[in-house]
C-alpha cells in the first residue's frame, strides 16, 4: 500500500521519513494476521495505525474501521493523544476515541449507537462490548483490529480472554485483519501462533533492534545490606544520578518498595529535585497528575513500577534505574527501552541491588543482556476457567449454538487442542454447575431450547457483564483524607484491618495517620507521630527465571568474581570457606542452631514459587519424620526451614517417589491451593466479585471460598474447578516444573554441612520477610499453650 | 473427645470441638443454625449455583456426634434450615439420614429468623425450650441461663492462627457457634456480640476444643461484615 500524498508532506515537514519496518506494515496492510517485533521507541504503534490512517483518509469508510487494544487504560489514553497529532495535522477525516473502565456511560451509550473509526480499548471492555445484542451492528464495518503490547497480554488471562473475543470479532467480520505489536522477546513465534486465526499462518516482521544498550551496576559507596528490598543505602547515588540527567525513571519490582524507596529519597532530596510516584494502588486523578506532568517534562524522576513497563510515551527519559534484581533478563530489556524513546539512541540503564545477593543477580543479569539471553517459560493450554467466562459472556449476547461456538473456540490458537468434551464440560458447568449432585435442575443458568442455549433468567447477564475480566484484585480499600473527599489511593483490606488509630502509614509517597474505617474508606489525617508502616500491596512476585538462576550457579563455580564488588566476592569466598557454594548438579543443604531452633537451608535455585512449595513439600516430610518443622521461608534461591529437632539427614527428604506422594496428598489441603481456586472460580463464574447489591468484604469470600473447595474437595474431586485448580497450581503458583526440573539436575546428590551458626550465605535469610507457619502438631500445642497462658492471665485457668 | 468442659449457671456442659454443645448430666446435645438447603436458596436467590453439597456435609458431622454422644434429646437451636422452601427441596437421602438420627430420641426444632413456622420432618416445634436451669432459644434475650445461636461467633487468638468459629460465654449467656458448612462468622469483638457479654470466653472449634479469654479488640471491624439480624 503507498500512502496518500499529504502523508509524505506531513513526514517531511516534521523532518521525518517511514522506517523500513513501517512501510513493511503498509506493504503487508491485506494480511489476515501479522506481527511486528520492535524495540521500544522504534514507531511501533505508528507502524500499526499507519494502514488504518490511510485507509481512512479518503473519509469513505462508515462506522467502526479499527479496534485497538492496550493492556492499560492509560496506554489507549496516551495512544489517543497521539494520534491525535497526525491527524489534525493532516486534516483527516477520523474520529478517534477510547472506552474504558473511565468512559462515562454517556459516552459509552454514544459509541454503541454511534461508534467512532477508531476505537481505542482494553481486553475487558472488549470482552464487555461483544456481551451486548447489538455487538454485531456495532462491529459492522471493522476491518482491522491492533493489539498493542502483545508480548504483555500473552504472558496472562487477559491474552486468553482477548483472543476468544476476537474469534467472536472473527465471526462477525470475516475479513478482520489482525494486528499484533510486541516489544523484543524470546519467542515471537508463539506470539504469532497465539495471535492467527488458527489454523492460518502469520507473519512476522522485525524492525531493526537498534543499537545495544548501555547498561551497568550502580557503585554505592555504602556497602548493600544483607537482606531486604528498599535500597536505602542507594539513595545518595541515585539521586546524585537524578541530578546529572533530564529525567529518570526508578524502577521498582514491588509498590511496597516503590513507596519505602520514594519517601526515603524525598526525605534525602535536599535541593528539591522534582520527583513523582506512580503505580497501580494509587488513585486514578494522582496517576493521571503525575503522567501529566511527565509528559510536560517537569518531573526530574518517576519511582514508579510495572504499571510505567509498557509503552507509554513519557517524553525524554534519559536513564532508567532498575531497583532491586530484574529477576527476568526480557523485562530488564523492555524496562530499559523506557529511556532514550528514539529510534537508534542506545538507552542508557543501571542496576542497583537491593541486597547482597541481588549484586550476584544483577550481575549475572548484566551478562545475559549483553549476551541476548531472553528467558521465558512456554506457556500451557488456554485456560478453561477463561472459556467459562466466555462462555457466558456469549450468552448474554443472545441464544447460541453449541457447535459454532466450539469451532469459533476452536480458532483460537491457545484453545487449539481443546477437545469436544473438555468444551462440553465447560459449557455444562457454565449451565448446571456441572455437579455430579445434579442438584440445580430447576435453577439452571442456561437452558437448551430447539438446539440453542439461553440464559434462563435474562436478568443474570447483568451480573456476569459486572464479573467480567480476569484479574484478580487482592480486596482493597480506597484511602481518602478525613472530611475530604478525592482518594489518596488503595491498600489492601488485610493491611486496614490490622491499623489502630493513630498508626501511621505511607501512601502515594505521603505518611498519613490512621483515624478509623468509614464504610468502605479508610480514613486518615496528614499527621505523621510516628514512623511509618510499610502498606502491603499483593501486586505479583516474580519469580527468578530458571535461566538466570542458572547463570548465577555458574557464576558461583569460578575461583574469583573480578566482576563483582569486593565485599561480594568477599562475601562468596567465606561461604566456600565455613561451607560450600551451592552447585547446578548438587542440592546444598546447611544445619545449624539458632535462636534454640534448629536451622536447616535448602538451596534449590528453582525461584520463589517452587522454593515456596519446597518449603510445604519438606515440612510435611519432616513432620512425618517427628522433627516438629514449625515454619519456613523462602526466597529464589533457597528454603529455610526452622523447627525443635535437627536435620540429621536430608537426602532421604528429597526421595521423589515419597515427595510427589507427598505432593498429592499436600496438594488437596494447601492454602495456594485454595488461593488458586478462589482465582479460578471467580473468573469462571462460580464465585461473583461484584455483586449488585453490596460490595461483600474480602474476608468473607476468603473465607467461604475455602469452604467451598474443601466441600468440592470432599464431595466432588473430579469437578471441573478442581481440575482447573490443579492445572492453574502445578504451572502457576506451587510451580512443581522448576522442582522437578531442580531434582533432575541434581539427581540425588545431597551435599548436607553442619555447622554450629550461620553460614554466610543462609545468614540474610534469616532477615527475610513472608516466614510461613506449619500449621502442624508443633503450631497447635504453641496454640493451646497460648490460650492456656491466657486464660491463667485472666484467672479462668479452672474455670 | 478433645472437648472443653466447663461450668454454665450450675450445670457443667462440655463444648465439643465440631461447634456442637454436649450436656451429660441431660444426655443432651444442642446444635445451632445448620442452614441446611443454603446452595439451594442461593441458587434460587441469586442464580449463583455454589457445590451443592452443604447439607450432605452438615448431616454427616451431625451424625459423628450422635453416634458418639447418643444423646436422649437432641435440640436444634434455630435456623435449621436456610429457609422454609429450601427444607421442601431436601434429598430422599438426606431426609433419610435425618430420620435415622431422630430415631429413638426426643428431636426439638427451635425456631429460628430463617425458618420460623414448622417443619414436615419429626420432632417437636418450640419457640423456646427450658430445661432445669437453662433455657434454649435462637436469638439472645436478657434472660439468664439462656443457650442461644443466630450470631455464628468466630474468634482468633490474636497471634496465634486464623479465626474459627466459637462458643462465647459469660455468667449468664452462652452462644454456639454455627455448625452448618456455609456459614459466615462474625467476629466475638463485634460490638453487637461484646454488648451481649461481660468478659466472655471463647472456645475454638477445630481439631480440639480450645477455651480463650476474648481480649477486647483495638482493631476496627472491617466494613461489609454481615450483622444484625440476618448474619
Amino acid at each position: 500500500m503507498n500512502l496518500p500524498p499529504v502523508f509524505h508532506d506531513w513526514f517531511a515537514a516534521r523532518g521525518w521519513s517511514v522506517h523500513p519496518h513501517q512501510q513493511d506494515m503498509l506493504d503487508r496492510a491485506d494480511a489476515a494476521s501479522l506481527l511486528l517485533i520492535a524495540p521500544t521507541g522504534g514507531g511501533k504503534t505508528l507502524a500499526g495505525f499507519l494502514p488504518t490512517l490511510a485507509e481512512l483518509a479518503d473519509g469513505e469508510h462508515d462506522g467502526l474501521h479499527t479496534l485497538y487494544v492496550s493492556p492499560l487504560k492509560a496506554l489507549a489514553a496516551d495512544i489517543k493523544r497521539n494520534l491525535r497529532t497526525p491527524i489534525d495535522e493532516m486534516g483527516l477525516p477520523i474520529r478517534v476515541e477510547d472506552r474504558t473502565g473511565d468512559t462515562t456511560a454517556t459516552a459509552k451509550k454514544r459509541q454503541r449507537a454511534d461508534p467512532p473509526h477508531i476505537l481505542l480499548t482494553t481486553p475487558e471492555s472488549l470482552a464487555l462490548l461483544t456481551s451486548y445484542e447489538d455487538a454485531p451492528r456495532m462491529f459492522a464495518g471493522l476491518q482491522r483490529i491492533v493489539v498493542d503490547e502483545i508480548h504483555a497480554l500473552a504472558e496472562s488471562k487477559r491474552g486468553d480472554q482477548l483472543m476468544l473475543a476476537l474469534s467472536r470479532l472473527q465471526a462477525m467480520c470475516p475479513n478482520l485483519r489482525r494486528v499484533g505489536l510486541s516489544a523484543t522477546v524470546e519467542d515471537p513465534a508463539a506470539i504469532a501462533h497465539g495471535l492467527a486465526c488458527h489454523p492460518d499462518p502469520c507473519e512476522i516482521l522485525y524492525a531493526d533492534p537498534g543499537p545495544d544498550p548501555d547498561i551497568a551496576m550502580l557503585v554505592t559507596q555504602e556497602r548493600p545490606p544483607w537482606s531486604g528490598g528498599n535500597a536505602r543505602h542507594a539513595i545518595p547515588a541515585v539521586l546524585e544520578q537524578v541530578k546529572q540527567h533530564k529525567t529518570t525513571l526508578i524502577f521498582h519490582n514491588t509498590r511496597a518498595q516503590a513507596e519505602l524507596f520514594f519517601h526515603n529519597l524525598w526525605l534525602a532530596n535536599d535541593t528539591d529535585l522534582p520527583i513523582g510516584i506512580h503505580h497501580g494502588s494509587l488513585d486514578r486523578a494522582q496517576r493521571e497528575k503525575v503522567e501529566s506532568a511527565m509528559v510536560r517534562g517537569d518531573l526530574r524522576a518517576i519511582v514508579c513500577t510495572g504499571s510505567l513497563d509498557l509503552g507509554i510515551d513519557w517524553g525524554d527519559v534519559d536513564l532508567v534505574i532498575q531497583i532491586g534484581a530484574p529477576k527476568n533478563v526480557k523485562r530488564l530489556i523492555q524496562r530499559i527501552g523506557r529511556a532514550n524513546h528514539r529510534y537508534n539512541a542506545p538507552s542508557k540503564a543501571l542496576l542497583v541491588p537491593a541486597n547482597r545477593f541481588e549484586v550476584v543477580e544483577c550481575v549475572a543479569a548484566l551478562e545475559a543482556a549483553r549476551a541476548h539471553d531472553l528467558d521465558g517459560d512456554p506457556k500451557g493450554a488456554g485456560p478453561r476457567d477463561v472459556l467459562c467466562q466466555h462462555i457466558l459472556i456469549r450468552a448474554c449476547a443472545g441464544p447460541f449454538d453449541a457447535d459454532a461456538l466450539f469451532a469459533e473456540v476452536q480458532t483460537v490458537g491457545a484453545f487449539a487442542s481443546l477437545t469436544r468434551a473438555e468444551f462440553d464440560d465447560c459449557l455444562d458447568f457454565c449451565a448446571t454447575g456441572g455437579y455430579a449432585l445434579r442438584a440445580y435442575d430447576r435453577w439452571k443458568r442456561l437452558l437448551l431450547r430447539d438446539g440453542l442455549w439461553y440464559l434462563r433468567d435474562p436478568r443474570a447477564a447483568r451480573d456476569i457483564r459486572m464479573n467480567i475480566g480476569t484479574i484478580q484484585d487482592a480486596d482493597r480499600l480506597k484511602v481518602r483524607l478525613k472530611g475530604g473527599f478525592k482518594p489518596l489511593g488503595e491498600v489492601e483490606e488485610a493491611f486496614a484491618a490490622q491499623l489502630t488509630k493513630g498508626d501511621t502509614f505511607l501512601i502515594g509517597g505521603e505518611i498519613v495517620r490512621y483515624e478509623g474505617l468509614r464504610e468502605v474508606s479508610v480514613e486518615v489525617t496528614r499527621r505523621a507521630d510516628k514512623p511509618p508502616k510499610i502498606a502491603t500491596f499483593m501486586g505479583t512476585k516474580f519469580a527468578t527465571s530458571t535461566q538466570l538462576s542458572q547463570r548465577v550457579l555458574r557464576m558461583f563455580q569460578q575461583e574469583d568474581w573480578p566482576q563483582l564488588p569486593g565485599h561480594t566476592s568477599d562475601w562468596l569466598h567465606m561461604q566456600r570457606r565455613v561451607s560450600k557454594l551451592p552447585e547446578a548438579d548438587r542440592i546444598l543443604v546447611e544445619s545449624f542452631p539458632h535462636n534454640d531452633r534448629a536451622h536447616t537451608c535448602f538451596y534449590g535455585f528453582a525461584g520463589r514459587n517452587a522454593q515456596q512449595t519446597l518449603g510445604l513439600l519438606l515440612t510435611k516430610r519432616m513432620e512425618e519424620e517427628g522433627l516438629d518443622p514449625l515454619g519456613f521461608v523462602a526466597t529464589d534461591y533457597a528454603t529455610l526451614v526452622w523447627g525443635l529437632n535437627p536435620v540429621t539427614d536430608p537426602a532421604p527428604l528429597f526421595d521423589r517417589d515419597a515427595m510427589l506422594d507427598g505432593f498429592n496428598d499436600w496438594l488437596g489441603g494447601n492454602a495456594v491451593m485454595k488461593r488458586t481456586f478462589r482465582a479460578s472460580a471467580t473468573i469462571a463464574g462460580l464465585i461473583q466479585r461484584n455483586l449488585p447489591q453490596a460490595r461483600k468484604s474480602g474476608r468473607q469470600a476468603t473465607f467461604s471460598s475455602d469452604i467451598l473447595y474443601d466441600t468440592l474437595a470432599k464431595y466432588d474431586p473430579d469437578h471441573l474447578m478442581l481440575q482447573i485448580t490443579r492445572e492453574e497450581a502445578l504451572r502457576g503458583l506451587v510451580d512443581f516444573g522448576r522442582i522437578e526440573e531442580m531434582l533432575t539436575r541434581t539427581a540425588g546428590r545431597v551435599d548436607h554441612v553442619t555447622l554450629n551458626r550461620p553460614t554466610p550465605l543462609a545468614a540474610p535469610m534469616l532477615l527475610e520477610m513472608g516466614r510461613i507457619p506449619i500449621k502442624g502438631a508443633g503450631a497447635e500445642r504453641l496454640m493451646e499453650d497460648t490460650a492456656a497462658q491466657l486464660m491463667r492471665d485472666a484467672g479462668l485457668a479452672d474455670l | 473427645m478433645n472437648a472443653y468442659a466447663f461450668s454454665f449457671c450450675d450445670t457443667t456442659l462440655h463444648a465439643l470441638p465440631s461447634g456442637a454443645l454436649w450436656w451429660p448430666d441431660q444426655r443432651l446435645l444442642c446444635v445451632s443454625d445448620l442452614h441446611l438447603c443454603k446452595s439451594d436458596r442461593v441458587a434460587r436467590r441469586s442464580g449463583q449455583m455454589l457445590p451443592p453439597y452443604e447439607t450432605r456435609e452438615t448431616l454427616a458431622r451431625l451424625t459423628a456426634d450422635i453416634t458418639a454422644c447418643d444423646p436422649a434429646t437432641v435440640v436444634c437451636l434455630g435456623d435449621s434450615f436456610d429457609d422454609l422452601l429450601a427444607a421442601e427441596t431436601l434429598s430422599a437421602e438426606d431426609a433419610g439420614s435425618l430420620t435415622a438420627m431422630q430415631a429413638g430420641r426426643q428431636w426439638i426444632w427451635i425456631e429460628g429468623n430463617h425458618d420460623p413456622g414448622p417443619v414436615e420432618f419429626g420432632g417437636t416445634h418450640l419457640a423456646a425450650y427450658h430445661c432445669g436451669p437453662l433455657v434454649f432459644r435462637h436469638i439472645a434475650t436478657a434472660q439468664p441461663g439462656e443457650v442461644s445461636g443466630h450470631y455464628h461467633p468466630k474468634y482468633a487468638i490474636p497471634g496465634a492462627g486464623s479465626a474459627r468459629p466459637c462458643f462465647l460465654f459469660d455468667r449468664n449467656r452462652l452462644i454456639l457457634p454455627a455448625f452448618g458448612a456455609y456459614t459466615g462468622g462474625l467476629r466475638a469483638t463485634d460490638p453487637v456480640l461484646a454488648a451481649l457479654f461481660d468478659r466472655p470466653c471463647a472456645v475454638l472449634t477445630g481439631r480440639r476444643a480450645i477455651a480463650v479469654p476474648v481480649m477486647p479488640s483495638t482493631r476496627p471491624v472491617p466494613p461489609g461484615r454481615l450483622r444484625g439480624s440476618r448474619p
